[in-house]
């Protein structure tokens, strides 16, 4: 697949999986996608752990794009990325946007081969800043 | 480091934090998401799981995996904010440091744990105990002394406004609370600093 891959990290599973589907619903198998969310043990929260899968999962040759919810969410993605480390981290961007609608906006432009910096750079124009 | 001696590092840490686990989730649970009791317990209790594998490495590989474990284990933001400041340690220290090298890698591991966390001094976080503590290092205090100056830097985060966090969403309202992070980070180095102590 040569779209930019979207993964999308929530601390609620049912946050993430329903983002997920509102994605599928706008650009159906054209971008790969991936999400997770739960602190692992059952709890709310993310696990690094989960956010490398997700990444593996999404990966494309084009790069990834995250969506994350909270702080941690964010901490806890950008320690997966440094984890995966040189050079695939290189083309994987934690995206700063509102989760839903930058899962959304970034995925519907993926679709249509946009490059990651153009991904990125239209989930980023949604927030405020 | 002997193998023992670095185990029971671990032990004093761990015991520290399963002891004040409740105490953690309450101050966490006043101004924040309340789970920092409980994913600090999952941690240090993975890292105790595995103190004996740990204990075996040199020591900056042994940090650097208790900072990796801390990472996969935790569930929240201070899995990397934690591990970011054991795996700093790891890579900044000499196999058998002594103070002065102590106080350079905790110098870097402080600057690595602001990177992650995007914060400084000042913003009602783990950085608030942190720094007194280097500087206390630094200044050539006794154990007993740095462990003291991070329990008044831990309680001097009480009247703080928090700028970093799901602490700052309250802003005016975190005022009047112990950060939980600041509290946790104190409680490791009493435990850190008494069983050197003893070593």
């Amino acid at each position: 697949m040569s779209n930019v891959g979207i993964v999308i990290v929530s601390h609620s599973p049912l946050v993430a999986e329903g983002t997920a589907d509102m994605v599928r619903q706008m650009v159906g198998d054209e971008v790969p996608l991936a999400w997770c969310g739960g602190n692992g043990h059952g709890g709310l929260g993310t696990s690094v752990e989960a956010i490398m899968g997700a990444i593996d999962k999404a990966w494309s040759d084009a790069g990834v794009a995250i969506l994350v919810d909270l702080g941690g969410a964010e901490t806890n993605s950008e320690m997966a990325v440094e984890m995966i480390g040189e050079p695939r981290s290189h083309r994987i961007v934690v995206c700063n946007a509102p989760i839903v609608e930058g899962a959304v906006m970034a995925a519907t432009e993926s679709s249509g081969g946009a490059s990651l910096k153009e991904v990125v750079a239209t989930a980023h124009e949604l927030s405020p800043s | 480091m002997a193998a023992a001696d670095f185990s029971r590092l671990i032990a004093a840490a761990a015991d520290t934090i399963a002891a004040h686990a409740d105490e953690l989730t309450a101050l966490d649970q006043a101004i924040g998401d309340g789970d920092h009791g409980l994913n600090m317990k999952r941690g240090f209790e993975a890292v105790r799981a595995e103190a004996d594998a740990f204990s075996a490495k040199p020591l900056p590989d042994a940090l650097k995996a208790v900072g990796t474990k801390l990472v996969m284990t935790v569930g929240g933001a201070s899995g990397p904010l934690f591990g970011t400041l054991f795996m700093a340690l790891g890579k900044d220290l000499p196999p058998a440091p002594d103070r002065a090298a102590l106080t350079t890698a905790l110098g870097k591991a402080i600057e690595a744990v602001a990177a992650r966390g995007k914060s400084q001094p000042g913003q009602k976080t783990m950085l608030d105990v942190l720094q007194p503590v280097y500087e206390a290092l630094a200044q050539g205090k006794t154990a007993g002394e740095i462990a003291d100056a991070a329990d008044q830097a831990a309680e001097a985060t009480v009247p703080m406004k928090a700028l970093r966090g799901r602490a700052s969403f309250l802003g005016e309202r975190s005022i009047g609370h112990m950060d939980a992070g600041a509290r946790s980070t104190a409680l490791l180095v009493r435990a850190v600093a008494e069983a050197i102590e003893g070593i």
